[in-house]
């Protein structure tokens, strides 16, 4: 057993600071192990929001030395103990209490985007028959476990604030989801181009390196849809070939 | 304007929590793509030692105008154009847009030259933030153009190739041609590993399984995509060190050895 030092921001709206705890660690523990054995033994009122352990629920997410990561998916092994480890909450979104943040705004811009539309069914059954090669790009990014560590590093979001018109990588995902679905039949891109404003996206990839479920965030999904705008607004010969009868 | 409550105040610039070396990237990135554009803008301006043989640096290439007994797509270079503009100018701005607007260095050089930002999580200098929605960058979504270019420029370079194994009408292989044709592999790899390529052939789809040919060539451009990044660096030395090689040949600082 040995002793490490935590330095976890505590406050609320009103105000914070950073406070430093120690306490023993040993072979295996992650961040969120540490944060319970602190919460036990010398911080009773401490709010940390945390569900599965697993890395599947998304709830513990936080920055640790200043990188948004999943608490519960962080060993301790992977950080420098020779000095405080700082753990604070995602600073994209309002605070709550200490580690906890309110991230309801995700939610809503969730519901401002068009839902899958299917064709008609391919059976009678009312079922569709679709290949496993046309799914597997739509089934990238259904591995989503909405940590919202994407949208927290976003620097459109993070520094510029532009939640009015940004859906962030999160919602774009969830969009290229929707959109390279080979059964769905709806138009998402003009939103995407306005509403959306996928241009905002400058490619700095910070979204995929948070990932925890590695989705090639940007390569996959954010520049296949940039691209899509490009075909449908930016692009007079992809209009001229449209015009002769091309399908999605 | 932000519709959301975020109390926690904004960075200043640089600012950030991250105990890693987290400019040391921005930096290799600025200082990697400033030593190319100051080489290959300077080798440009020369307009001469561009070849050796029947080498011919990528820099000039295509040799649209060339000097007496060069062999150049055109002749002479016309009388209009003033004295100081190069072979290499009137093409270069080519490969050169490809590069610009490529996915990869876009995302690179905002955070090496624009701190737009200067790393994830690290604090910006400015507080206006337009991205690639309005002009300027909004222009960023002509890469495809600038893509048709750059394969066109594959064949040509492909041509250079084959001229540099012609060794006074006999067939050869020098260092040269290698340099020449392992110029031509790795430009090759990052175009063809192209973001744009990629929708093109296949990722335009959403059904790509009854488009078999669609199909592999999507394949195929995204097993490359993976690695664009280091087609992007490596490729982008090759041409300075091939237009580096043939300068040197040319002006008898280096000895172009035959090993056939």
């Amino acid at each position: 057993m040995s002793t490490a030092t935590f330095r976890i921001w505590r406050g609320d709206k009103s105000g914070g600071r950073f406070r430093d705890y120690a306490t023993e660690i040993s072979e295996g523990m992650v961040v969120l192990d540490a944060v319970h054995h602190i919460q036990a033994e010398h911080a009773n009122d401490l709010a940390v929001r945390w569900n599965c352990k697993a890395g599947k629920c998304g709830s513990c997410s936080a920055e640790i030395n200043g990188m948004p990561k999943l608490m519960c998916m962080t060993r301790l092994n992977t950080l420098p103990l020779d000095q405080p480890i700082t753990v604070e909450p995602m600073k994209t979104f309002p605070l709550i209490k200490d580690l906890v943040t309110d991230v309801s705004w995700n939610f809503k811009v969730k519901m401002g985007i068009k839902k899958l539309k299917p064709r008609k069914p391919d059976a009678a059954d009312g079922t569709w028959r679709m290949d496993q090669a046309d799914i597997d790009r739509p089934q990238e990014f259904r591995k989503c476990i909405e940590c919202f560590l994407c949208q927290d590093v976003c620097h459109v979001l993070r520094d510029h604030q532009l939640f009015d018109e940004f859906i962030g990588p999160r919602f774009l995902i969830y969009t290229a989801a929707l959109e390279m679905n080979p059964i769905d039949t709806d138009d998402r891109v003009p939103d995407l181009r306005r509403k959306d404003g996928i241009g905002y996206c400058n490619i700095t990839k910070c979204c995929t390196k948070v990932c925890p479920e590695n989705i090639t965030i940007t390569d996959n999904a954010i520049i296949p849809l940039k691209e899509r705008v490009v075909d449908r607004y930016f692009d007079p010969l992809a209009k001229l070939f449209r015009a002769f009868g091309a399908d999605k | 304007m932000s519709s959301i409550d975020v109390p926690v105040e904004r960075g200043r610039f640089g600012q950030t929590a991250r105990r890693d070396a987290w400019w040391l990237y921005p930096l290799l990135t600025f200082l990697g793509l400033a030593g190319f554009l100051a080489y290959s803008g300077w080798a440009g301006f020369q307009g001469n030692h561009y070849t050796y043989g029947g080498y011919l640096s990528p820099v000039y290439s295509p040799l649209i105008f060339g000097h007496p007994g060069e062999d150049s797509w055109f002749g002479a270079m016309p009388a209009f154009i003033p004295s100081f503009v190069t072979v290499a100018m009137l093409v270069l701005w080519m490969p050169g847009g490809f590069r610009i607007t490529c996915y990869y260095y876009r995302g690179a050089y905002y955070k090496a030259f624009w701190a737009d930002p200067p790393n994830c999580t690290v604090g910006e200098p400015r507080k206006k933030y337009l991205g690639e929605r309005y002009f300027p960058l909004i222009v960023q979504n002509i890469h495809r153009y600038f893509l048709y270019l750059a394969l066109l420029f594959l064949v040509s370079l492909s041509y250079d190739v084959w001229k540099a194994l012609w060794f006074d009408g006999k067939f050869g292989i020098g260092v040269g041609t290698l340099v020449l044709l392992v110029n031509v592999i790795l430009l090759g790899s990052y175009t063809l590993s192209c973001h744009s390529l990629r929708h093109l052939v296949g990722g335009i789809f959403d059904v790509l399984s009854r488009r078999p040919v669609r199909k592999k060539m999507y394949d195929c451009v995204s097993c490359m995509n993976r690695h664009h990044m280091l087609f992007a660096w490596m490729s982008l030395f090759w041409v300075a060190f091939s237009d580096l090689y043939v300068r040197m040949c040319s002006m008898g600082i280096w000895t172009d050895w035959r090993i056939l």
